[in-house]
């Protein structure tokens, strides 16, 4: 009898133990469900705009009052990417714009990493104030400095010079691509101090004696920071490269504002409604004039193509590197 | 020689300083000049001129203006504190909630990933201008009837107001939710960043801690509150700071003080617009950054 009941002690405990653990499974698999369909919730609410307008990319103009289509058109066609391309002009647009932006990221990325690496690395009196200036260029809404802004680079003078020598007040940089070059080379760009925190905290967590092994080996400061330092923030620079070139593509205030008159992929693309209306009647061969409107549908349909086309280069790049993205981010020391 | 009379130290400083000059001169020139200039043009009447602008001093009467004869500028600038006060809790809390989501382990996290940072690359003002005014090419017609109509039916709010106020909890909670839900898709799309910074913090977190949380016997939840969110909260801070500095762009204010700079051509009122502006940001990041920098955990 003693052999038992020590048994049937043990036996519920197992027994137990078994329904613990299967309610613990039931618990995580219901769970993933769940987490499953969160995310594929908020991921669909992301993608499904871009999904919108891929499928009205290739649906035809037959298509557009046909309500039992959803998404996926009956009649496809290329016109509308045709006729979007020709509104905007596409490829010496693109060509425009990229080389615009790859500049000003270049110019911006290197300021920005001179400037990070010397609040990281150099005491000087005054660096923690200059610092909080930084910081400060970034709180100051962008609308402050617009107007003396726009009327500094409408008659551009760096204290007299071209006065003295020309006689005249200044040089008229508004729609050149001096604007934007001028405030990416001196790291006062879009968002520049955002970037050298970035690059600033990153050299900061380097250790030391790599420079002082440098410095002893005869290494000058620009060399140490040439040869070594930069080849090693290879992180910071993929995520300030990356946020400074989408920032740039994407940026409507500094363009509009210096550069309303340069074809530039930001300021077409806000003006493609009214060009889309001006421009289809005559693409699709029923003649101009006052009279001649384009169905308005028909011209959505241009807009939501012309920004698919308008965005698409951004999608290219981002599929490429974002697996670097977020270890990127991880790595480069926003965190601190 | 000189240079070598230097002491190291001495040299060093001023290798720092030879480093920060593109940074101080783009600030000197492109930044505190501009600044002092604009508090300069709040305060006058500015007339443009080929050859370069003249000022003529009015005192207050700009910012007079703006406050008290303006007829809308008050307004906007209220709804647009008030939207960026009612936005900054949300965006937390959803960038949070994703960030401890993506960073959990499950089949396609990588795809997630990816497509939850696709906002970031996609927020544009050009775009949201683009389909702003395809939309009004839209208004009047079958589709956008239709498209409406859908919308309706789609889902009912009040049905979900009418619960939540049954179940008891106060109608301007239940209204913030409400409009939380309405708007997720604004929401959604403008907390990229700052998904990707909790994200980053998150991963920074030890994981030993949470394996001897779980052998003490700690929940999932008491875990998240115990060990993730004070290790996280110092970037609250910093998220809120971006999420109000990446406010700037897209707001009605500075689209006001642009307009009635470009288009009005009344430079001195859209600078004591703009001057207002900065004053009350300055006041809520005070305010917040007062408040959450006694509660946050530093390590």
């Amino acid at each position: 009898m003693q052999a038992p009941q020590s048994v049937q002690p043990a036996h519920r405990e197992a027994n137990h133990h078994r329904v613990h653990k299967l309610k613990g499974k039931a618990v995580d698999l219901l769970y993933a469900l769940f987490r499953y369909a969160l995310v594929i919730g908020i991921s669909f609410i992301i993608i499904y705009p871009l999904l919108m307008k891929f499928s009205i990319a290739f649906k035809d103009k037959a298509d557009i009052y046909n309500p039992t289509i959803y998404m996926i058109p009956v009649h496809y066609t290329m016109d509308n990417i045709r006729m979007a391309m020709q509104i905007l002009d596409y490829f010496p647009l693109l060509g425009n714009t990229l080389l615009f932006v790859v500049v000003t990221t270049v110019l911006t990325t290197a300021s920005c990493a001179l400037a990070g690496y010397g609040f990281a690395r150099f005491s000087f009196p005054g660096s923690n104030i200059l610092f909080a200036l930084v910081i400060l260029t970034l709180l100051v809404p962008t609308s402050t400095l617009m107007v003396p802004m726009y009327l500094h680079f409408r008659s551009f003078d760096i204290m007299g010079i071209i006065h003295l020598f020309t006689g005249r007040s200044g040089i008229n940089l508004l729609n050149t691509y001096w604007p934007s070059m001028i405030t990416s080379a001196t790291a006062i760009g879009l968002k520049a101090g955002l970037f050298i925190y970035i690059f600033r905290q990153f050299f900061k967590g380097m250790p030391k004696e790599i420079e002082e092994a440098a410095l002893i080996d005869g290494a000058g400061g620009v060399k140490t920071f040439l040869r070594i330092m930069l080849p090693n923030a290879v992180s910071p620079m993929i995520t300030v490269i990356l946020f400074c070139f989408v920032w740039q593509y994407n940026d409507t205030f500094f363009t509009s504002l210096f550069m309303s008159e340069i074809a530039l992929m930001p300021t077409k693309v806000s003006s493609l409604a009214a060009q889309a209306n001006a421009l289809l009647p005559g693409l699709l061969g029923v003649g101009g004039g006052s009279g001649v409107k384009a169905d308005p549908n028909h011209v959505a349909m241009i807009i939501d193509t012309g920004i698919l086309l308008a965005i698409l280069p951004l999608i290219t790049l981002y599929m490429v590197v974002q697996r670097y993205f977020v270890e990127s981010v991880e790595r480069s020391g926003i965190i601190g | 020689m000189r240079g070598s009379k230097l002491s190291l130290n001495h040299k060093r400083s001023w290798l720092g300083v030879a480093f920060i000059t593109p940074w101080l001169l783009g600030f000197v020139f492109m930044f505190a000049a501009p600044l002092i200039q604009s508090v300069k043009f709040s305060f006058s009447k500015l007339n443009v001129d080929p050859s370069g602008f003249t000022l003529e001093w009015v005192g207050w009467s700009n910012f007079n203006n703006a406050l008290f004869v303006d007829a809308t500028f008050n307004r906007v600038l209220t709804e647009s504190v008030r939207d960026m006060v009612l936005n900054v809790p949300m965006i937390l809390f959803f960038s949070l909630f994703s960030a401890t989501l993506l960073n959990q382990k499950f089949r396609g996290r990588v795809l997630a990933r990816a497509i939850f940072f696709l906002p970031v690359i996609l927020a544009s003002n050009a775009i949201s201008a683009a389909e702003a005014s395809g939309l009004i090419n839209l208004v009047g017609d079958a589709t956008a009837v239709n498209e409406l109509g859908q919308s309706g039916s789609q889902y009912n709010v009040m049905s979900m107001v009418m619960i939540l106020s049954d179940i008891g909890l106060p109608l301007s909670f239940v209204d913030y939710i409400v409009d939380a839900i309405l708007r997720i898709y604004e929401i959604i799309t403008s907390s990229g960043v700052q998904i990707l910074i909790f994200l980053a913090a998150l991963q920074s977190v030890p994981g030993a801690m949470y394996e001897v949380a779980k052998i003490e016997g700690a929940t999932a939840y008491e875990s998240f509150w115990k060990i993730t969110f004070p290790l996280v909260s110092p970037l609250i801070l910093t998220n809120v700071i971006y999420t109000i500095i990446d406010s700037f762009t897209g707001s009605k204010v500075t689209q006001m003080i642009f307009t009635t700079a470009f288009t009005t051509q009344n430079f001195g009122l859209s600078a004591a617009m703009s001057w207002i502006y900065t004053l009350i940001i300055s006041i809520v990041l005070i305010i917040v950054g007062y408040f959450l920098s006694k509660r946050v955990h530093y390590n």
